[in-house]
């Protein structure tokens, strides 16, 4: 019988195998951050041990960056960040600071530097890594223990996920984006629906994505629960890849394309589960709850408790109603937010960036508006096309590379009761600070919502 | 890692699902660089809270902590495991677990214990009945016992030996450090490096 992505990928990194016990994966790509590192290195150095390949591990500083030029103000996170750069000039890891070009958030610097590439195993302390299963790598998030586990010994021990196919049939009509797919996926199978799962998008819809795009949705799998979510490799993958710095040149690009293009599930595997989802009746997409999966159409209203039949969705709907200060039954378009905040691993690259501007140019904004470029090297990209231009014509704030208003580590939060439209990840209770209130959307819709105040898709403007 | 054989102590009854590592330690939380100290941000925000249940006295000492489906979704922190330990679980019982923070708590000797949900439902009102009531956790016999409730519960068979061992992942791997130089030495040669 064939094999899956997932299991092609898996097996090709088995470094050891025995019965009754988890298999030993070897790991090619290890991406760090100043958040979850700092007590592996601790450990690292209470037992003696060292970084097995410096050469194969690369650190950035995103979390509790200041998005305003200037010094980290608050102390604890300063030395946090200042442990960072002790540990990565100590076990010699190469590190992308403040300020420097390179800089951004993890999750977007490994594939613009051409450092995620289709069949590899990526790790990260955060599990957000999902986002490089785009390229047909093997990318999941792990606790700091593992992260020293992977600084040792450049493995780690796993038993093989189940994998899953979520079908995604026909094409996204116009003006509805990754984003709006995946919070529809999210919604159709529940945050727990892939628990257990290495998820692999496929059909046409998916086919038709751009690499920003196919990142989106892998990097919201966590979101629905799954260990992983994948894309097979193709054209799209090759020319996103080629010529970048990390990737490979000359007869060994050859030799990696010829190789990238066998990964993809082959005609007769089988999924352990298999979701069907129908692109063409999709429609911008907004949570109205504290959790992904708590997403409806914006043209529709927030549900009511009563809507759901089971008890434990019920009280779940209950709960987020209240905290997100909201009545069942008021119409979505009608929700007024104080925030928009466009930026994130999820949709903080240069594609996000010119859909925003595309709704904002000529137009003024009459909300806080946050944009923050995922990376230096987004921000550059940018301003060279004139887009920071355009936020800033529209009232808008251009700000420099983190993670931002994404969670509350850093100076960008919400105060108690505000609500954002936000094109992060997660709508839980305090993510983007103490009793913030947060609607997942586009970028589309953020910006055309900054531009209204309530929540709004382009088409509405 | 302490070993985990088998625990007695009292519960208490979470009746939240999705409980995400976000609530359970707030990202304010996450600034620290080193393992201790988390214990004041579990469930930080919740606790502001008179009547959330962590507040109830009579529940004050117990070590195990029984939450609805969906315990541990979310981010990657480990964190989310420390701050539980140093409050003093030994113990989360749960229909459903977010995958890497099972997999964080067993890393940690923080055992995670899947029950079926109508399980998971008469344990807590059990204890919500008899806040007093102690509850067995037997990892050997793979047991949940509660007065006549006795419940089996799965775990693989090498993470449950690691546990009553107390073993040190990272030790075990290392045995093997021939197998990955081996492997290392047939990667494919245009795999990046990051120098
Ligand atoms: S942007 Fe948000 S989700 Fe992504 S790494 Fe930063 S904090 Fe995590």
């Amino acid at each position: 019988m064939g094999r899956t992505l997932a299991e092609k990928v898996w097996e090709k990194h088995v470094v050891r195998r025995a019965e009754g016990e988890p298999d030993v994966l070897y790991i090619d790509l290890h991406l760090i951050h100043e958040v979850t590192s700092p007590q592996a290195f601790d450990g690292l150095r209470l037992s003696g041990r060292t970084v097995r390949r410096p050469d194969l591990t690369i650190a950035t500083e995103d979390h509790n960056v200041p998005t305003v030029l200037g010094p980290i103000a608050d102390l604890v996170s300063r030395t946090q960040v200042e442990t960072l750069r002790k540990n990565t000039a100590e076990f010699g890891i190469r590190l992308h600071p403040m300020g420097d070009a390179g800089q951004g958030v993890v999750h977007i610097i490994g594939p613009q530097f051409g450092l995620t590439q289709p069949g590899m195993t990526v790790v990260c302390g955060d599990s957000h890594t999902s986002t490089h299963g785009a390229f047909g790598a093997l990318a999941f998030g792990i606790g700091t223990s593992e992260v020293e586990h992977v600084l040792a010994t450049q493995t780690l021990p796993a038993y093989r996920p189940k994998t899953m196919a979520i079908e995604v049939a026909g094409q996204l009509p116009v003006g509805v984006t990754a984003k709006d797919l995946i919070l529809a996926i999210i919604a159709q199978i529940g945050t727990g629906g892939g628990q257990g799962y290495i998820v692999e998008y496929r059909g046409e819809a998916v086919r038709k994505l751009s690499m920003e795009g196919r990142m989106t949705v892998c990097n919201m799998s966590i979101e629905a629960g799954a260990r992983a979510g994948m894309i097979a490799p193709d054209e799209t993958t090759f020319e996103y890849l080629r010529g970048r710095p990390h990737a490979p040149t000359g007869t060994a690009w050859d030799e990696a394309v010829e190789y990238w293009k066998s990964l993809r599930t082959d005609d007769d595997a089988e999924f352990d589960k298999v979701v069907h989802i129908d692109a063409s009746t999709l429609t911008p997409f907004v949570t109205w709850g504290t959790n992904p999966g708590q997403g409806v159409p914006i043209g529709s209203a927030v549900p009511s408790p009563e809507d759901f039949a089971d008890p434990v969705q019920r009280s779940a709907a209950e709960r987020a109603l209240e905290y997100m200060g909201l009545a069942a039954g008021t119409p979505l378009r009608d929700v007024e937010v104080d925030t928009v905040f466009v930026g994130s691993c999820t949709n903080g690259r240069i594609e996000d960036l010119r859909a925003a501007a595309d709704i904002l140019r000529g137009r003024t904004v009459v909300t806080r508006t946050l944009i923050v470029p995922g990376s230096m090297q987004v921000k550059k990209a940018a301003e060279e096309e004139g887009l920071h231009e355009v936020f800033k014509a529209a009232g808008a704030e251009w700000r420099e590379a983190g993670c931002s208003m994404c969670l509350g580590m850093n100076p960008d939060t919400l105060k108690p009761g505000e609500r954002s439209a936000s094109t992060s990840n997660r709508n839980f209770e305090g993510r983007q600070g103490k009793g913030g209130r947060t609607h997942l959307v586009s970028p589309q819709v953020a910006a055309a919502t900054a531009v209204t105040g309530r929540l709004t898709a382009p088409a509405d403007l | 890692m302490d070993a985990f054989t088998t625990h007695t102590g009292r519960a208490v009854p979470l009746r939240r699902s999705n409980v995400d590592t976000d609530q359970i330690i707030p990202a304010v939380w996450l600034k620290q660089v080193s393992r201790t100290g988390f214990e004041n941000g579990l469930f930080s925000a919740w606790r502001e809270d008179p009547a959330f249940v962590l507040n109830d006295p009579v529940y004050e000492g117990a070590s195990i902590l029984v939450s609805g489906p969906d315990f541990g979704t979310g981010s990657s922190r480990e964190h989310a495991v420390w701050a539980l330990q140093q409050y003093g679980f030994r113990v989360v019982i749960s229909a459903r677990f977010g995958d890497i923070f099972r997999n964080n708590s067993t890393k940690m000797g923080l055992l995670p214990v899947v029950l079926p949900a109508d399980v998971v439902e008469r344990v807590q009102a059990a204890v919500e009945a008899d806040p007093a009531a102690e509850v067995t956790v037997d990892l050997v016999e793979r047991q949940v016992r509660l007065g006549d409730l006795v419940a089996e519960f799965e775990i693989d068979d090498y993470t449950r030996w690691r546990l009553m061992e107390g073993l040190d992942d990272i030790g075990l791997t290392l045995r093997h450090a021939d197998d990955i130089a081996e492997y290392e030495n047939g990667r494919q040669r245009w795999l990046p490096t990051t120098v």
